[in-house]
């Protein structure tokens, strides 16, 4: 490739630059900076934890220094049960809570899908637009819904159906409930989408050589529609292990989830260490999904092609 | 037969519908409510909302959340809009894979993490934190949005009236700004506004990378509504969703007259 066709296809290095060089201050070094300060002692000072590398080190300095490396924030992750619970609670949580939305979704999705085709762009407009409303204000309508002398048990004892408050809000189920109604519209757009793509007449044909309904939705739009499935369970699943607000607001004192365990480590109690580690940890958590997230997106692309 | 399963998908839809819209809704009736108990109806009465207009600090805060909101989204439309040229143009470069990572990975990275890595940098830089910070961090990832939106418009693109462009004699500038340009905007425009109302709504890489005075709408509101229900708050939101629901309403109105 000469010059010329370095014009011809638009390739001028500053357009790169600005984006690249953006991207390398701030995300990828202060990424480089969290995996510095979780292999580094706390200390009671400000910034709160004592320096592995300075600027004036020479290399055997360095050498010196990566030998005294600290592991202590991440041995004292496992050690301390606070932080193995956060992670095992979180990843359980989130589990329930991504099955729950999935059955939630699927026939919402599967009826929006099947609508008629002058309907179904408004229908998921609709469905999606919640998405742009403020995150923070749903998570707390929830609040108002399932207090103790919230909307919810006032309705039920004053239909008398129940003599006593629930009693759902500050509790794990209170924060399931939560992340399905936050996280649903992550859920019913890749469903609608795999399923709104799949050719109508393979239906009839099922029909035509006798299958019912539901033999015909088991053997063909369910099979047809799992690549939505797992994207749909992906997008909920990864933010969800990692949430601090609806844990925060639903949740109880004692809702152990590694998103508000981490939040406290680092603004209540200042160790900064334990928390970059922690971040480390929960990103190598993510990885797994994360990648099966990404192979999912390159499959759908090279079938659209 | 087939009339069951229409009454059913209509049974689904309504039901659907009901969970996704019932607790903003609840939320809105409540806001005019006359009691300062929040779940126990005392009539129709708008006074939370002339309470709001007498505090001076949820006003500062919708300031610095505007302001933020704009500032980080025409920054992340400038980057994010360079970065799918770059992704769609430049084909294979070196270090493509670290440069096509860094702007994927904030679209899945646990907002806790953002928050605290940038943080610690500005900390390490001896940055003192407030507006600019929380701008550098919305722009950061909310560039990513802007990416994936423009990027999807870029693909579809006819390169054949680039090249028009060229051979009647336009230099590459020209012909990006004359050509380019103007058939990518609506992706552009789109990717703003995603920009624009992701920084508006966040909470937690805001407070991570915030200084004081500078506290942002979603902020003051969590701080608040971890004290409990209250009738402001039910204002606040109500009016917050009248704003998103209003532009939706107008967004959906313009791309109707365009695409007919």
């Amino acid at each position: 490739m000469g010059p010329a066709s370095n014009v011809r296809s638009g390739r001028n290095w500053l357009v790169i630059a600005l984006p690249y060089s953006w991207l390398l201050l701030f995300f990828l070094a202060p990424f480089a900076l969290v995996l510095k300060i979780s292999l580094s002692q706390s200390a009671l000072s400000m910034p709160p934890y004592a320096p592995v590398f300075d600027w004036s080190d020479d290399l055997r300095a360095i050498i010196e220094k990566l030998s005294a490396l600290s592991f202590d924030s991440f041995a004292g992750l496992f050690n301390d049960s606070l932080y193995v619970e956060s992670y095992v609670s979180s990843v359980i949580i989130a589990a329930i809570a991504t099955i729950l939305t999935l059955f939630v979704a699927y026939p919402f999705a599967l009826a929006i899908a099947r609508s008629s085709s002058k309907l179904r762009p408004i229908l998921i407009g609709l469905a999606i637009a919640p998405f742009w409303t403020s995150f923070l204000i749903r998570v707390y309508a929830w609040i108002m819904i399932l207090k103790d002398e919230g909307l919810l048990n006032r309705f039920l004892l004053s239909i008398g159906l129940i003599d006593a408050p629930l009693g759902i809000f500050a509790t794990n189920t209170a924060i399931v409930i939560g992340i399905v109604y936050s996280y649903l519209p992550f859920m019913l757009l890749p469903l609608y989408a795999a399923i709104e793509a799949q050719d109508p007449a393979l239906l009839e044909a099922a029909a035509d050589l006798g299958a019912s309904p539901a033999r015909a939705f088991l053997r063909i739009t369910l099979p047809l529609s799992m690549r939505g499935v797992v994207a749909g369970s992906l997008l909920v699943f990864i933010p969800a292990v990692a949430e601090f607000v609806i844990p925060d607001l639903l949740g109880g004192s004692d809702t152990l989830m590694i998103g508000r365990t981490l939040w406290n480590d680092f603004f209540l109690n200042r160790d900064w260490p334990a928390a970059s580690a922690a971040a480390i940890v929960l990103l190598l958590l993510l990885v797994a999904p994360l990648l099966v997230y990404e192979r999912v997106q390159l499959q759908d692309q090279e079938a659209r092609r | 037969m087939r009339a069951g399963a229409s009454l059913a998908r209509t049974g689904m839809l309504v039901a659907g519908f009901a969970f996704l819209y019932g607790p903003m809704l609840l939320l809105v009736v409540y806001s005019f409510n006359a009691s300062r108990l929040v779940t126990v109806w005392a009539g129709f009465s708008t006074r939370w909302y002339a309470a709001l207009t007498q505090e001076a600090q949820l006003m500062a805060s919708v300031r610095v959340s505007l302001l933020v909101a704009l500032l980080s989204a025409l920054i992340a439309t400038f980057n994010g809009t360079l970065a799918a040229i770059a992704l769609v143009r430049f084909g294979s470069f070196r270090t493509r894979t670290i440069f096509a990572g860094a702007i994927y990975a904030p679209l899945v990275m646990p907002e806790v993490i953002l928050g605290l890595s940038l943080l610690l940098l500005f900390v390490a830089l001896g940055i003192e934190r407030g507006l600019w910070t929380i701008v550098a961090a919305h722009a950061t990832f909310t560039m990513c949005f802007v990416t994936v939106v423009v990027q999807s418009r870029l693909v579809g693109f006819d390169r054949a009236l680039e090249e028009a462009a060229m051979d009647l004699g336009a230099g590459p500038a020209r012909t990006f700004i004359a050509i380019t340009l103007p058939l990518i905007r609506p992706a552009i425009v789109a990717g703003f506004l995603l920009a624009f109302t992701l920084s508006l709504d966040d909470l937690v890489i805001a407070s991570f990378t915030a200084g004081p005075g500078s506290t942002t709408l979603p902020m003051r509101v969590y701080s608040q509504v971890r004290l409990g229900v209250s009738p402001e708050i039910n204002a606040i939101s109500t009016l917050m969703l009248a704003v998103v629901g209003l532009a939706l309403l107008f967004f959906a109105a313009l791309s109707r007259q365009r695409g007919d």
